[in-house]
């Protein structure tokens, strides 16, 4: 028989049907909505007089357009407020469960799928959301949709896909001390670019991606869009069946260990072919900041901006645009320079192991006068634990305050704004331009990095 | 979402063309709070397209006078990043109705077509030689014939290259027809497939 990746099991598995042309109907088990992709999908669906399909598969939050402070009082941008108004009449006209703000369970889509247990091995798993990716964590097939798209999932469950390539990027060894998955995705979007990954679907594998806790792991799975790919999974182990026991949504008792028996069995076999292989040292690799403004313009901490000038004498056109708009040049050096905001949160860094490590670096401190500091936890949850965790008092003490749960400046959509022409260090996943609002610059870096910034008012190590 | 069926776009070309476009500069995401589809294209490319108090910035494109057509032509990597459809909702709202890139990224394409914008991928050289000539004659015309296949200056054999489109997808972008119609008319073998999982 024909060795298969673990990408090829779980993708042949929900395989409703193959079409004449190559692609395939291809069933979801999960999925999650948001207030700001999925309205549009709703009209569709009542334009068409159509039901959702298995309301029971979709479960919806409300994240990327709320405030991040007195979440109890009513919204006051009128757009905002209108949105997720829409969503919850949406959720209730068609019978979809909605986490809706100050719900429980309310947070980041990304977060609260898998720490309520929704999100599980084997699975396949999709949302109007590129950073969906995230949830390959946990050995699924994972991966962000357009609205039309969630539409087709709403009306029918399936998609029509082309079955992506297959990549395998091995990271052998172990990572160096305060060297974090953070670190590690910006290592590898820096090597690979920022298409390196268009038409593929990642495994990430190794020794090095093995000793990943859960939390790590989601951050690497994150940032997998950024390399281009349609989305990265782990398979699972161990320290996922760990992690997912007792969740509130995974099967409990006789039931979760017939699910582990299958689960186990979910690995690449020895011997399956890949489009294409990597592989990396762990030990190379260094904490890493980005300087300009796509995820892939990252460099080690310790080091300079890259010369806008190639070897051949020719200018690198996108490198220079890059540095006009953060206003640096090559040659600079990212140590000591000096910093407006730190943003610490998003899908990508704000789950408590991202506010454990924030604040094992901030105890004992004070904040800089000079910089603003946003902790915006990943979700309620994470929110709890951080208070009962002590972690709130500790960042207290340094003079830092703990918001409520969303998306926050990663997309600045809601007032947490990062003013023009300012610099953040931020531990979210994107740093285009204006992406944290108009005109604003982002220092894409580990929750670690952050910290030292928030207590500095620069760039340290 | 129902669009005009595609068959052949006769249209200047609008020349934006940069590498690695990403969703955020094609609609920032302070813009993304309407709950319709409609009325995105004034947003398009807003942080290049207007200086700081909002007037339009007479350096870029859509605002000079080659700044209006159907075909939008861009370098690689168009439309990485975020997910959101707003993206292809307001490059159709503005009036392109197709995109010739070096690449795209992959939902990108995907939002394209179910919003009946045709993504041509043009292999680099030809892409080359086809942005040259636009330079050269901006006022120059190209023509896309989406069941051939090929995009081309019109009335030039010369200057005439060939794409690739998925089969289904071309057929559902000529009919004006989408997907969700297509996937809703096989529920019942969906269906089907989830009671023989149960058994397994
Ligand atoms: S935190 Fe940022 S990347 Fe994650 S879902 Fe929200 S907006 Fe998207």
């Amino acid at each position: 028989m024909m060795q298969k990746t673990l990408f090829d099991k779980i993708w042949e598995a929900h395989e409703v049907n193959q079409l004449d042309d190559g692609s395939s109907v291809f069933y979801i088990d999960q999925h999650y909505i948001h207030e700001v992709t999925s309205p549009q999908a709703f009209s569709g669906l009542r334009q068409r007089g159509v039901e959702v399909f298995r309301p029971k598969q979709t479960i919806a939050t409300a994240d990327h357009n709320v405030p991040t402070q007195n979440q109890h009082l009513p919204i006051k941008d009128p757009a905002s407020a209108a949105q997720l108004l829409t969503l919850s009449q949406n959720c209730s006209e068609f019978g979809v469960s909605l986490f809706d703000l100050e719900h429980k369970w309310n947070g980041i889509v990304h977060v609260i799928g898998p720490e309520l247990g929704l999100t599980q091995p084997g699975m396949t798993v999709v949302c109007g959301d590129s950073h969906t990716s995230t949830h390959g964590a946990f050995g699924a097939i994972a991966f962000g949709i357009g609205t039309s798209e969630v539409e087709m999932v709403l009306a029918s469950q399936a998609l029509m896909l082309n079955k992506p390539k297959s990549m395998k990027i091995e990271v052998k060894g172990d990572l160096n001390p305060g060297v974090s998955a953070k670190d590690l995705a910006l290592y590898l979007i820096s090597e690979l670019g920022t298409d390196g990954g268009t038409g593929y679907f990642v495994e990430y594998c190794g020794s090095a991606i093995r000793k990943l806790s859960m939390e790590s792991r989601m951050t690497l799975c994150n940032m997998s869009i950024e390399m281009g790919a349609r989305g990265g999974l782990i398979q699972a182990d161990e320290i996922t069946f760990d992690y997912l026991k007792d969740l509130e949504f995974t099967p409990k008792g006789e039931e979760f260990d017939n699910m582990l028996e299958r689960w186990r069995e979910l690995k690449t076999d020895e011997g399956a072919l890949f489009d294409i292989s990597y592989s990396f040292d762990a030990d190379h690799i260094l904490p890493m900041i980005t300087w300009g403004t796509n995820p892939g313009m990252a460099i080690p901490l310790n080091s300079t901006i890259p010369d806008p000038v190639r070897s051949d004498g020719s200018p690198h056109k996108e490198f220079l645009s890059a540095m006009n708009y953060m206003d640096l040049a090559g040659g600079e050096s990212m140590l000591g320079k000096p910093i407006d905001y730190v943003f610490l949160g998003s899908c990508t860094n704000g789950r408590i192991e991202d506010l454990r490590e924030f604040a094992k670096y901030v105890k004992g401190h004070k904040k800089a006068d000079t910089v603003t500091v946003w902790i915006v936890p990943g979700s309620r949850k994470v929110m709890e634990q951080a208070i009962s965790e002590g972690i709130e008092d500790a960042l207290q003490l340094a003079g830092f305050e703990l918001r409520e749960p969303g998306c926050s400046a990663c997309l600045a959509m809601n007032e947490d704004k990062i003013p023009p022409g300012k610099y953040c260090v931020s531990t979210s996943n994107r740093n285009f331009e204006g992406r944290q609002g108009p005109g604003s610059r982002t220092f894409l870096a580990s929750p670690k990095t952050a910290a030292l910034a928030a207590i500095n008012g620069w760039i340290a190590v | 979402m129902s669009f005009n069926p595609i068959k052949r776009i006769v249209s200047p070309a609008v020349l934006l063309p940069l590498d690695h476009v990403d969703t955020d500069q094609i609609i920032p995401a302070r813009f993304l709070k309407a709950t319709s589809r409609e009325g995105f294209g004034k947003h398009l490319f807003s942080s290049w397209r207007y200086q700081k108090n909002e007037e339009p910035d007479p350096e870029f494109v859509l605002n000079g006078k080659n700044g209006k057509g159907e075909i939008l032509l861009v370098g690689e990597n168009f439309g990485c990043g975020s997910s959101r459809e707003h993206a292809a909702w307001a490059l159709h709202d503005y009036g392109f109705r197709v995109v010739v890139a070096k690449s795209f990224a992959d939902i990108f394409r995907g939002n394209a077509m179910n919003n009946g914008i045709v993504p041509v991928e043009l292999k680099l050289a030809e892409h080359e030689e086809l942005l040259n000539y636009i330079r050269k004659n901006p006022e120059a015309e190209l023509m896309l014939d989406l069941p051939s296949e090929t995009i081309q200056v019109k009335g030039s054999d010369k200057l005439k290259f060939n794409f690739v489109i998925n089969p289904f997808r071309k057929e559902c972008l000529t009919m004006g027809t989408d997907l969700v119609d297509s996937l809703i008319t096989r529920k019942e073998e969906i269906s089907q497939f989830e009671q023989n999982r149960k058994q397994k």
